[in-house]
């Protein structure tokens, strides 16, 4: 799946609720209206009708630009045709997957989108943890504000304007970084090049917006164990080993579960963008590729047998790692 | 642990001197380059080139925001974005908050169906080609409202609204105004949504910087007219291309257009980014709060 920001905001959004959805359901044992559980249905729906009216256009909007879409994928087994619509063009089968898999570019593009979301989780998952761990130990609260007001800010610029930034700083002639180190290096020309920019630009831009919802957590730890560590004389260092690490492992876990059931979600507009012709070696990714079949050579059913495949293998990653981390720890979010 | 007692201050102290210095770093590590472009800017693009600007300005001058909007597309992004950014903000809270409140009601029949009907697609979609044809269908090609329909009920941003709603406002109000023979509805709009505000400014700036920044619907969805500013400025900031009018601004041959391209590649930037980056600062601190009741207390 292609993930325009404003998906990408949700999800990280969802990442940080997703641990706390379960409660809710906790809550309605000790319920504070019991009273109004023994209303007969008829009338309990007659209360409501004004809340139902509020949902109309949402489930209308949800229905229509997001399950109909859904139905709409098994045009990846057959030949879309515009006059004969999702169920009226010819059936033909796995035969776009076969064509995706002889693809000269296949192996190419699997790899690259693995790796890409390998590299991009290696540093992408430990740096904020770590970060929000210093921050909430910071003892000066106007300075604590400014570090969080600067680090957050990146994460409110387009990635169009990133990208801009990204090919004026390595740019071979007056870039920052050739000049820094008196180089003329053309960066986007080398193909190894490709994946740490990626990657450290996407640090640079997400870690500490992703600090926010642990810093949130952390704020919740009670206050009385700090207190009682420091009287028995425990030093920052293993403040944060005994108190905050433990508090923040479960949101952690959390957010390793999902981003493993994105892994195949490569950002789209990023690698679109920064691609040239001589870096392909490795800014070949899936997700461009469905772009490019779909959008721009109106591949309608190879595009979307292309997209299926991706995120088939996404639900298959998140079913895992969901597994596993249900085992080792407490934290289970489907 | 007990042998630390003593060294319990000095400890303190010095591992306050790391932190601040570890957080220093990452400051101008993620400050420096915003900095060097708001710099570079106002400079001469020949003293940028000989890296001359690493901290102050080289010959102050407007001349590459002047050139920035001697391009009549980038006005007409500008104009296109704020249009977009304002309407699609509007539409979006006002999506989101008609959906959390009934989603908020737990004595509710069908909550739990409406529940699962909104998760669902946050895990699985129809992916691009699929959500294209059917936009098409609907008639939006080409059509403002391609940026807002499509995109439907924001579900994470609803999910933190909603447990606002069941966390934050007061039980006992709704239940006072409810005896006294408000409707759901009345009550909504009179308490719910007034006491509401914080998270309601945290929602609204999201929108905002997911509009504002937003460009590939667009680049799908719309025609090159209706573009916004981000996408307007991707022939100069990826393809380094600048338009006849901007070029007519130069006299001198293609070394010195060269100049100018990347001189309007500064300013450009900053007036991409600027306005977001002026606003956010001011609901900071509504941030955290409204995470911490939207989600973590549950």
């Amino acid at each position: 799946m292609i993930k325009t920001p404003r998906q990408n905001n949700e999800e990280r959004n969802e990442k940080m609720t997703a641990v706390k959805t379960k409660k809710p359901a906790n809550d309605k044992t000790p319920a504070p209206t019991p009273a109004k559980q023994q209303l007969p249905l008829k009338r309990r729906l007659a209360r409501c009708w004004e809340l139902y009216l509020l949902l109309l256009i949402p489930v209308v909007l949800t229905f229509v630009y997001k399950y109909i879409p859904m139905y709409g994928i098994q045009i990846a087994f057959r030949d879309y045709s515009a006059n004969r619509g999702f169920f009226g063009s010819k059936w033909v089968g796995f035969d776009w997957f076969k064509r995706f898999f002889a693809a000269p570019t296949f192996a190419r593009m699997m790899k690259n989108t693995v790796l890409i979301s390998l590299y991009s989780l290696l540093w992408g998952f430990p740096v904020p943890i770590i970060l929000s761990l210093i921050i909430n130990q910071l003892r000066f609260p106007r300075y604590k504000r400014v570090v969080q007001t600067v680090l957050y800010a990146p994460h409110f610029i387009s990635i169009m304007v990133v990208c801009g930034m990204l090919k004026i700083f390595l740019s071979p002639s007056g870039g920052l970084i050739n000049l820094l180190f008196g180089t003329k290096i053309d960066f986007f020309i080398y193909s190894e090049y490709f994946r740490t920019i990626y990657v450290a630009s996407g640090v640079w831009q997400d870690a500490g917006w992703g600090c926010i919802i642990y810093l949130a957590t952390l704020a919740n730890v009670d206050t009385s164990l700090y207190e009682a560590a420091k009287v028995d004389g425990a030093s920052v260092f293993k403040r944060i080993l005994h108190i905050d690490i433990p508090a923040l492992l479960p949101m952690a876990i959390l957010n390793l579960i999902m981003s493993a059931g994105g892994l195949m979600n490569v950002g789209f507009e990023k690698v679109w963008l920064l691609q040239t012709d001589l870096n392909k070696a490795t800014s070949d990714v899936i997700a461009v590729y469905v772009y490019q079949q779909g959008i721009e050579r109106a591949n309608y059913s190879y595009s979307t047998a292309v997209g299926l495949f991706n995120t088939a293998i996404n639900l298959v990653l998140l079913f895992i790692v969901n597994k596993i981390a249900s085992k080792t720890s407490e934290v289970d979010f489907v | 642990m007990n042998e630390k007692k003593k060294s319990n201050g000095l400890s303190d102290r010095t591992s306050d001197i790391i932190l601040v210095a570890i957080t220093a770093i990452c400051v101008v590590i993620v400050a420096y380059p915003l900095y060097y472009v708001l710099v570079a800017s106002f400079s001469n693009p020949y003293d940028v080139y000989a890296g001359k600007t690493f901290l102050f300005p080289s010959q102050f001058s407007f001349d590459g925001y002047k050139a920035v909007f001697a391009d009549e597309n980038i006005p007409r992004g500008y104009v296109n974005s704020i249009k977009y950014t304002v309407i699609g903000t509007i539409f979006s809270v006002i999506l989101l908050y008609i959906t959390a409140y009934p989603m908020a009601q737990k004595d509710m029949p069908g909550r739990k169906f409406f529940s699962y009907f909104f998760l669902i697609t946050m895990y699985f979609g129809g992916g691009l080609v699929p959500t294209y044809l059917v936009v098409k269908e609907t008639g939006l090609l080409h059509n403002m409202w391609a940026l807002f329909l499509p995109g439907g009920v924001a579900v994470g941003n609803m999910i933190i609204v909603r447990n606002y709603f069941q966390n934050s406002i007061p039980h006992e109000l709704i239940e006072a105004s409810e005896i006294d023979g408000c409707s759901k509805l009345r009550t909504f709009l009179k308490i719910v949504i007034p006491l509401s505000m914080p998270i309601m400014a945290v929602m609204v700036v999201f929108s905002m910087v997911a509009y504002w920044n937003d460009w590939f619907t667009a680049l799908i969805y719309l025609t090159a007219n209706q573009a916004p500013l981000p996408l307007v400025l991707r022939n100069i900031l990826i393809k380094s291309s600048i338009s006849a009018s901007q070029s007519a601004m130069v006299g001198g041959g293609y070394a010195e257009l060269n100049k100018v391209t990347e001189m309007i590649k500064f300013s450009s930037i900053v007036v991409a980014a600027a306005p977001m980056l002026i606003i956010y600062p001011f609901v900071q601190k509504y941030f955290e709060k409204g995470f911490m009741a939207g989600a973590v207390k549950g």
